[in-house]
């Protein structure tokens, strides 16, 4: 038989879809402005050994709990303070950058690879085997996403990298139901029957056929765990059940500064807003993203 | 109705089972041996060991293990603590009272909020309060809800010293617990402002708590409504001179309800996992600090069971909210 190659819809060139994609991603100002924020702390992340003025272990005993440099008592040597060992607040957010990042891409990569084989089985595939995946993936769901994250943290170990494996179990879920249900869709179409017509096997009709045409919806949940991997790992981090000090994670470096709220606001202060910061940009851009590459599930 | 009924509860059975599985599975998952954790640090000689092994019933097959702890369930017995050596479900109990008030107000707080915000949003689209509600609820929905307690205890027990760090009343008062609920009880023990010190103390916690589900209420509202108040019978109610309020109160609002109610259910468990974070920080003596403490201390019977217990509040107010949904919405109990 001569080679057939059938191709899913809606597949243009790539340099198209993508300048298409910006022309809907640009007309959505706050999508942009995270956008930029992320390239920042990529940044940050990337040249923290260039950019940081001080490594972050390195304790001045000569200034402990200096206050920023705009309140009294501050200098230019701590630009936005340091903390109870004098280490140096702003080069501590720096290289915090590298870790929340490092834990979102990690967290989403493990959880979204696996959901995918996961619901791309048990959408293909039907029956018992799809009974079964979906049943554990109930029971996943029906505990609170945190407390699941820590009674696994707790048969593992506190440690950042076993945070990072119970949060990527605990987002499983939703990977699997989101292309689970997008599987059983598109499966039904008239290019996938075509395909298999065509003698397709089960690998390539999965795989090649299926998996690209569900991937939309996929990348914008891949988003909101990328935020919500960072929450979470920061909250971890927080109840001394993820990143262990002296690491700068911004989790761990709030848990160390919770007992100088009241004499040293800037300790507490600063930590938390490159989360909630960097959280919202995340977010920022998964609604633009979302609007740009489904306009479909366009919000009103 | 019925036949909707059943087969939601035929639902919810597997994964109660699954559930199960996961709570006793979990102290057997556990690295290390499970009765040298049990004996803690003196360690134990042979002939306790297998003794122990014996009354824990670890020497047995494990399915044999597993339908035992399954029985015990029926009898309500989760095991007992082994740091305080009382039963788990009792030192459950004796917390539960605390969360459930703290969410309580929570919810109350992000409802009373985020309905009016919803609404106005969204009849007001594109106005600068609908971009406002919308921006604000975002950042309440990307809040690590930690630092955000933390900033409201700089601010308003710190600098401004209205309200108090920690804890659910005031030292000053003490009385006997009737309902648990402090608000109830310290309404009931008539001592001259205990009732004030109650309410002081819950609100910077039900703040705390309510911010991610005020967030999600907020723009679900605002998207609900949005949805309906472009239905037909929403032009035709205008069409026939009715007052915008009527429209928007009573035409509109009713049918949009349906989802941000079931969207107020649903944030029964993201309760429950900030009342870890929210408890933690505010020192208060519910079941999300009592879980962060056992699991600190290595008291794994307690773990179990707080987790077994909270999975099936869980479970239990997800079903209402499916059947409540399916009460409103007739449709939806004849898909599938």
């Amino acid at each position: 038989m001569a080679e057939l190659e059938i191709s899913a819809p809606a597949v243009g060139t790539f340099k198209h879809s993508l300048t298409e994609f910006w022309r809907y991603f640009r007309e959505n100002p706050g999508a942009v402005a995270g956008l930029y924020f992320i390239l920042l702390v990529l940044f940050m992340a990337i040249f923290a050994d260039v950019i940081a003025p001080y490594d972050p272990t390195e304790q001045n005993r000569d200034a402990l709990l200096q206050p920023p440099v705009w309140q009294e008592g501050g200098s230019w040597a701590y630009i936005i303070g340091s903390d109870a060992v004098g280490r140096d607040l702003l080069s501590r957010i720096i290289y915090g950058a590298r870790f929340s990042l490092f834990i979102g891409a990690m967290v989403v990569t493990l959880s979204m690879s696996a959901g995918i084989m996961l619901g791309l089985t048990a959408g293909y595939f039907r029956g018992r085997i799809e009974t079964a995946i979906m049943r554990i993936m109930d029971v996943i769901l029906a505990f609170p996403s945190l407390l699941l994250a820590l009674g696994l943290v707790a048969i593992l170990g506190p440690a950042l990298i076993n945070a990072m494996i119970a949060i990527a179990i605990v987002l499983l879920p939703h990977f699997v139901r989101l292309t689970r249900s997008s599987v059983i869709i598109e499966s039904s179409k008239e290019y996938v029957i075509a395909s298999r017509l065509a003698g397709a096997g089960h690998m390539r009709l999965m795989i090649n056929t299926i998996l690209p045409n569900c991937m939309a919806p996929l990348i914008v949940q891949a988003t909101l765990s990328f935020s919500t991997a960072i929450l979470d790992a920061a909250a971890l981090g927080f109840l001394g059940m993820g990143a262990q000090p002296p690491t700068p994670e911004w989790g761990a470096m709030l848990a160390e500064a919770r007992e100088f709220i009241l004499r040293a606001w800037w300790v507490v202060t600063f930590p938390g807003l490159a989360i909630l910061l960097t959280v919202l940009s995340i977010n920022l851009m998964g609604d633009g993203l979302r609007d740009a590459l489904d306009p479909k599930m366009k919000r009103s | 109705m019925f036949r909707f009924l059943l087969n939601k509860l035929a639902m919810i059975v597997p994964t109660f089972i699954g559930v199960t599985i996961a709570a006793f599975a979990f102290i057997r998952l556990l690295p290390g041996d499970p009765i040298l954790l049990l004996a803690g640090e003196r360690g134990v000689t042979p002939e306790r060991r297998a003794e122990l092994e014996q009354i824990m019933g670890f020497d047995r097959p494990l399915w044999e293990q597993y339908f035992s702890f399954l029985g015990d369930l029926m009898h309500a017995d989760l095991g007992v603590s082994i740091v305080t050596r009382t039963p788990v479900l009792e030192e459950f109990l004796a917390r539960f009272p605390a969360t459930i008030e703290l969410s309580f107000i929570a919810i109350i707080f992000a409802v009373a909020l985020g309905l009016p915000a919803g609404i106005i949003a969204a009849v007001r689209r594109g106005s600068i309060f609908d971009h406002t509600v919308m921006g604000v609820s975002l950042t309440g929905y990307s809040m690590p809800i930690f630092w955000w307690g933390l900033l409201l205890i700089i601010l308003f027990s710190g600098t401004l010293g209205w309200t108090p760090v920690s804890g659910r009343i005031s030292f000053m008062f003490f009385f006997e617990p009737v309902t648990g609920f402090m608000l109830i009880d310290s309404w009931l023990s008539d001592q001259a402002g205990a009732f004030k010190s109650a309410v002081m103390h819950l609100i910077l916690p039900s703040i705390v708590l309510g911010t991610i589900p005020l967030a999600v209420i907020a723009r679900q509202t605002r998207s609900s409504m949005l949805e309906v108040l472009s239905e037909d019978y929403v032009r035709t109610a205008r069409a026939k001179g009715l007052p915008p309020w009527r429209v928007v109160g009573i035409h509109a609002l009713r049918n949009a309800l349906i989802t941000v109610i079931t969207v107020i259910g649903l944030q029964v468990g993201v309760l429950l996992a900030g009342a870890i974070l929210t408890e933690t920080i505010f020192a208060w003596p519910g079941i999300g600090k009592w879980m962060i403490d056992s699991i600190f201390r290595r008291d794994y019977p307690a773990v179990q069971g707080g987790l077994l217990l909270i999975a099936s509040i869980v479970m239990i107010v997800n079903l209402l909210v499916d059947l409540t949904y399916g009460l409103v919405n007739p449709s939806i109990r004849h898909e599938r």
